[in-house]
This record gives C-alpha cells, sequence and structure tokens, in this order.
C-alpha cells in the first residue's frame, strides 16, 4: 500500500490512516498501564479473591491482592466458646481442610493439657487426614483444570471427592466440617463395613489417578500452559514464608509429616515428591504424585489399625459414654461438667504446626486457665502463601496469572478467617 | 527440639551481641520461648537467622487483658535443617503499641503484621504498606481486642438505614445519643 503524501493532522480523521503504519505511528505509543480490576465475584478466583492488576498491554506488571470479603471472625468467636466447642467453628476456617484445622487446634489444646492420645485415635486422625488431603487435592485439580479449560477433569475429580465424602459420612455422620477429631482422639470409632469401603477407595484411587494424569500430562496445551510458567526459585518462596506444595516444587523437602511427625506419622513408610524448576507444571505434578503417597499411608494406617480406644480414657476432658449415664452418677456429673463449662486447661501458650494440603497449619492456643481459650490464632497457608504470588505472576501474561493463582490453590475460607 | 539449657546457652549469646535485649526466657512444653524488648526486635531476630533459624512462619497477636502491658506480638521461628522452633514474644502498652516492623528483612511478615495491626492496633514502624487487610478500611476499632464485645458490632438491616444510622460507627447519624441497632438511647 502506497503511503499518503498529506501530513496526518487529526487522529481522529479516520480516512487519513493508513494501514500500513503502526497505529502507535498516530497516537503515539502507548507505554501508559492500565489498572484492571479482577475480582472478589470471579469464578477463577476460587472465592472471593480481589486482584488489583496493572497490565501493560497483556502483560502483569503488578498485582494486588485484596482480601478480607469473607472475614467472620472464627479467632474471635473461638474465645467465647468452651474448648470442645470451638472445634466446629475453627474447622469453618479452610472449608477443605476441615481435618487439619481441628487438628492443628487439638493438637494445641492436648499440648496445653499434657494429654496422650490413645494409639488407635493417632491411626484414625491419620487415616482422615489423608482422606481429607486427597480429597483437598480433588477440588483444587477440578477447579485448576477447570480455568486451564478443561471441564471433564472437573467431573472426574468431584467423583472421587464424592466417594471420600461418602466416607466422612460414615464414620461421622457428616460430609464436610465433620467434628471427627476432637480433643483427647476422635469423637467416634469407625462403624462396620468402614475399613472395606476404604480399602475399596484406596484400591480404586491410583487407577483413577492415572487416568487423570493420563488426560492432563500428555496434553499438549496443558504442557504448553504450565511447562516454565511463573517460576519462583525455593529461597524466595521461603522469604515470603510459603510451605506446602508450593515449597516442594521448588525443590525443598519440607515436610511436617516427616520432619516433625505427629499423630504417629513416623510409623508408616511414604515418599515426599518434590519439583525440580518451581514452575507450574511442578506444582500440579506434585500435588498429584501426593495423591499416591497419601493412598499409600492410609492403606499402611488400615493395616496396621492398633486395638484399643478411640478417645482418651481421661474422664476430665472427654465425653463419658452413653450408657453410663443411666448408671453411673460420677458418669452424670462429669457429663454435666463438661457439656455445662466444659474442661479447663492449665495457663500456657503453645503453637502447634502439623502439614495440611497447602502447608504449615500451625494453630496457636493461649489459655489463661480458665474453659475458654483466651486466644486462637490460625496461621493458615493460604493466607501467607498468598505473598508468594505477586513476584510469582510479574511480568507474565494475564491469562498465566489465572493459571497461577489456580496452582497456587489458595482457599479464601482460610485466608480470611 | 533444644532443651531448656539450649534456650539459656542461646538466650546467654542474645545478651552478649545485645544486652539488653532479652528479658526473659521460657521453657513449656519442650519448647523456648525468648521475651524481648519491642525496640529490639530486628535485632534479635537477625541474629537468631545467623543462628540457624530463617524461616518465620507465623507472626500473631495475643491480648493479655487484663495484664499490663496487654498486646503482645509473637514470632514464630524455624530452623529447617536442625528442625528447631523457638518463639520470640514482645509486649506493648496499648498507650503506645509501637513495634519495629520486620517486613524489609522477612517479606512473610508483611500480611501477618498488617493482621496484627488490623486486630490489635500494634503499629509497625516501618511497615511498606500498613493497612487493614481483613476488616474494611474506614473500620474504627481493634475487634481482637479482649475489651471488644462480643456482639458490639452494629449490623446494619433495612430498616436502620432508613433511619440514617452508620454501621462503621455504630452510631446513628441522626441523633448520635441513640444506638445504630435499636434506635434507643
Amino acid at each position: 500500500m502506497a503511503t499518503t503524501e498529506e501530513p496526518r493532522t487529526a487522529a481522529v480523521d479516520v480516512s487519513s490512516i493508513d494501514h500500513a503504519v503502526s497505529p502507535s505511528d498516530v497516537y503515539g505509543t502507548h507505554d501508559e498501564l492500565l489498572t484492571l480490576n479482577m475480582g472478589p465475584h470471579h469464578p477463577a478466583t476460587h472465592g472471593v479473591l480481589r486482584l488489583l492488576t496493572v497490565l501493560e498491554g497483556e502483560v502483569v506488571r503488578d498485582v494486588k491482592p485484596i482480601i478480607g470479603y469473607v472475614h467472620t471472625g472464627i479467632e474471635k468467636t473461638c474465645e467465647d466458646k468452651s474448648y470442645w466447642k470451638v472445634v466446629p467453628v475453627i474447622e469453618r476456617m479452610d472449608y477443605l481442610a476441615y481435618y487439619f484445622n481441628a487438628m492443628a487446634y487439638c493438637g494445641a489444646v492436648e499440648r496445653l493439657l499434657d494429654l496422650e492420645v490413645p494409639k488407635r485415635a493417632q491411626y484414625l486422625r491419620v487415616i482422615h487426614l489423608e482422606l481429607c488431603r486427597i480429597m483437598s487435592h480433588m477440588v483444587w485439580m477440578g477447579t485448576g483444570a477447570l480455568d486451564l479449560g478443561a471441564i471433564s477433569i472437573f467431573w472426574y475429580c468431584f467423583r472421587e471427592r464424592e466417594t471420600i465424602l461418602d466416607l466422612f459420612e460414615m464414620s461421622s455422620g457428616q460430609r464436610m466440617h465433620t467434628r471427627y477429631i476432637q480433643v483427647g482422639g476422635v469423637m467416634e470409632d469407625i462403624p462396620t463395613g468402614f475399613v472395606e469401603k476404604c480399602r475399596a477407595f484406596c484400591r480404586t484411587m491410583p487407577g483413577r489417578m492415572d487416568d487423570v494424569a493420563a488426560i492432563l500430562t500428555k496434553n499438549e496445551i496443558v504442557l504448553a500452559r504450565l511447562r516454565d510458567v511463573c517460576p519462583l526459585d525455593a529461597q524466595t518462596l521461603l522469604d515470603y514464608g510459603v510451605t506446602g506444595p508450593l515449597l516442594r516444587a521448588a525443590g525443598n523437602p519440607w515436610d511436617l509429616r516427616k520432619a516433625e511427625p505427629y499423630s504417629s506419622y513416623d510409623d508408616f513408610d511414604f515418599k515426599i515428591p518434590i519439583g525440580a524448576q518451581g514452575d507450574n507444571y511442578d506444582r500440579f505434578a506434585v500435588r498429584l504424585a501426593e495423591v499416591y503417597e497419601s493412598v499409600k499411608i492410609i492403606e499402611q494406617a488400615l493395616d496396621g489399625l492398633p486395638e484399643g480406644p478411640y478417645i482418651t480414657e481421661d474422664r476430665k476432658v472427654r465425653l463419658p459414654p452413653r450408657h453410663e449415664l443411666a448408671t453411673s452418677m460420677e458418669a452424670l456429673i462429669h457429663h454435666f461438667k463438661l457439656v455445662t463449662e466444659g474442661f479447663r486447661v492449665p495457663p500456657g501458650e503453645v503453637y502447634f504446626p502439623i502439614e495440611g494440603p497447602r502447608g504449615e497449619y500451625g494453630c496457636f492456643v493461649r489459655s489463661d486457665g480458665s474453659s475458654k481459650p483466651a486466644r486462637v490464632h490460625m496461621r493458615d497457608p493460604s493466607f501467607v502463601n498468598l505473598q508468594a504470588f505477586p513476584p510469582m505472576v510479574k511480568d507474565a501474561y494475564i491469562a498465566d496469572l489465572i493459571a497461577t493463582l489456580a496452582m497456587l490453590d489458595p482457599v479464601l475460607g482460610g485466608i480470611d478467617r | 527440639m533444644p532443651d531448656a539449657t539450649g534456650l539459656e546457652l542461646l538466650a546467654q549469646d542474645l545478651r552478649e551481641a545485645h544486652p539488653d535485649a532479652v528479658a526473659d526466657t521460657v521453657f513449656f512444653r519442650d519448647k523456648g520461648t525468648l521475651v524481648v524488648g519491642p525496640a529490639r526486635i530486628g535485632d534479635v531476630l537477625q541474629f537468631l537467622k545467623g543462628r540457624g533459624f530463617t524461616f518465620l512462619a507465623s507472626v500473631h497477636g495475643v491480648d493479655y487483658y487484663p495484664e499490663e502491658p496487654r498486646l503482645g506480638v509473637h514470632y514464630e521461628l524455624l530452623d529447617m535443617r536442625e528442625v528447631d522452633r523457638l518463639t520470640v514474644k514482645l509486649r506493648v502498652p496499648t498507650g503506645d503499641p509501637v513495634v519495629p516492623s520486620v517486613t524489609p528483612e522477612w517479606p512473610t511478615a508483611d500480611h501477618q503484621e498488617r493482621e496484627v495491626y488490623d486486630m490489635f492496633g500494634v503499629v509497625f514502624d516501618g511497615h511498606p504498606d500498613l493497612r487493614r487487610i481483613l476488616m474494611p478500611e474506614d473500620y474504627e476499632g481493634f475487634p481482637q481486642r479482649r475489651d471488644f464485645p462480643i456482639g458490639g458490632e452494629p449490623i446494619l438491616f433495612t430498616e436502620h438505614a432508613a433511619q440514617g444510622t452508620d454501621y462503621t460507627l455504630g452510631t446513628n447519624v441522626a441523633d448520635p445519643e441513640k444506638l445504630a441497632t435499636t434506635g434507643e438511647q
């Protein structure tokens, strides 16, 4: 095309624009930044997360996460409840990791009480914690794949999740927020048939994961969207306090189940999957590999499930068995005291960390000697990990921001508490 | 895990490096705690970083009401090589709740210090972006303090909006003498 000889005077004069020259010649270069608000209600933000992004074209130059939209003051509520009534509230923080919230809290209270948890209860806890970890990873993988445009994975993952929720319903009567783990042990022994159903799940799960892996890990689009996208090295992650699969994806094999075993995790033989690059693909692959390891732990826990009580025998902490109430005056008194006032906990402050699906869940409990905690704080991994999100996505494409957020796996209930 | 003797040795080294930094040591449930003066927190954490505690796991606030000084800030440190944990605690009064921020050296403290500020009103001097994080920006009061009542939060219902109440202040804008929620005196 020929260029016009006449000087271009006004940019609004469309007829004067020649298509051989770029718009920047006419309008001047566009180096200004665009601030784009995403959320808080956005299907790709996995909850009510608001991202204030600064874009240069399609490239993210800065992102500010704005949180607090589902802050419900759970930590404040805990201060007004007796110790055993805190469990159902604290489970609702990170709503995909309710067993972990309960475990971190109960572990902290047990440490304050200096209470020994029976071996069988520890194994039952491990079984449910690992089931919950798989369940959380299934939700993550389903919604994460959805963000990459793959809807079928969502249905596969939620099918497995339903199976796990059926198991939860069987052992506790609830599908979510089960209140199964409680101070001193677990709520009830597992019912007849639970072990068989759980074993059947453990038999099918690796094959099901193979299917999902076959669809995703050999998929050109998935690989192009995840490989070498938004990597962050282990040292930077540590500086930002990141733990869990994100840190392991960068090659640091830090896992509290191995490093500081709690609840008899040292009885089981399992591996810690780690990545090499710390990119989105490693974050994906580490969680996928963790599912296989969790299945292994559950199988070992079922094999070695010891006989014995499912909760401590200390009647000052646990409710007496129901049938004793009709015959034993002492049981009735204990029951009355526990239900009305609750048990008292010696004064002190403890911090009890455990390894959850997203990293370190650390519960801080301060007791002033009364029957209500003076302070409960959950160090939620989503809240801390979110800080590493801006350095991850800096100078990446906005489409990769969505993919990275999916691989970050934040749960806003845990972030806002 | 460090034993009580190890904690005392650590505290001794810290006292030699920074006199008057360590106020007390507590050993409770197999875990050591250093109680330090608020002004020296940056130095203390930097010293402990050199001793292997390179990971700051958690920063959280506590209200020790009715004890004085009321507000506490806890720093949970972790040595990943030795698998060793240590808590560093400090206390500040509500009248002068200023603690030097450790965010420049420990980027993980950013959100957590903001949460402590939001919930307890502890001001972190030197924090790059000290704003409320969980509560609304125009919120007044520090809800995690022990004297902040549960249920003291006025809720804006439709009929109160008609009365011209402001839910963030908890007062009736039209008539400040009346309570926002009930419209009563």
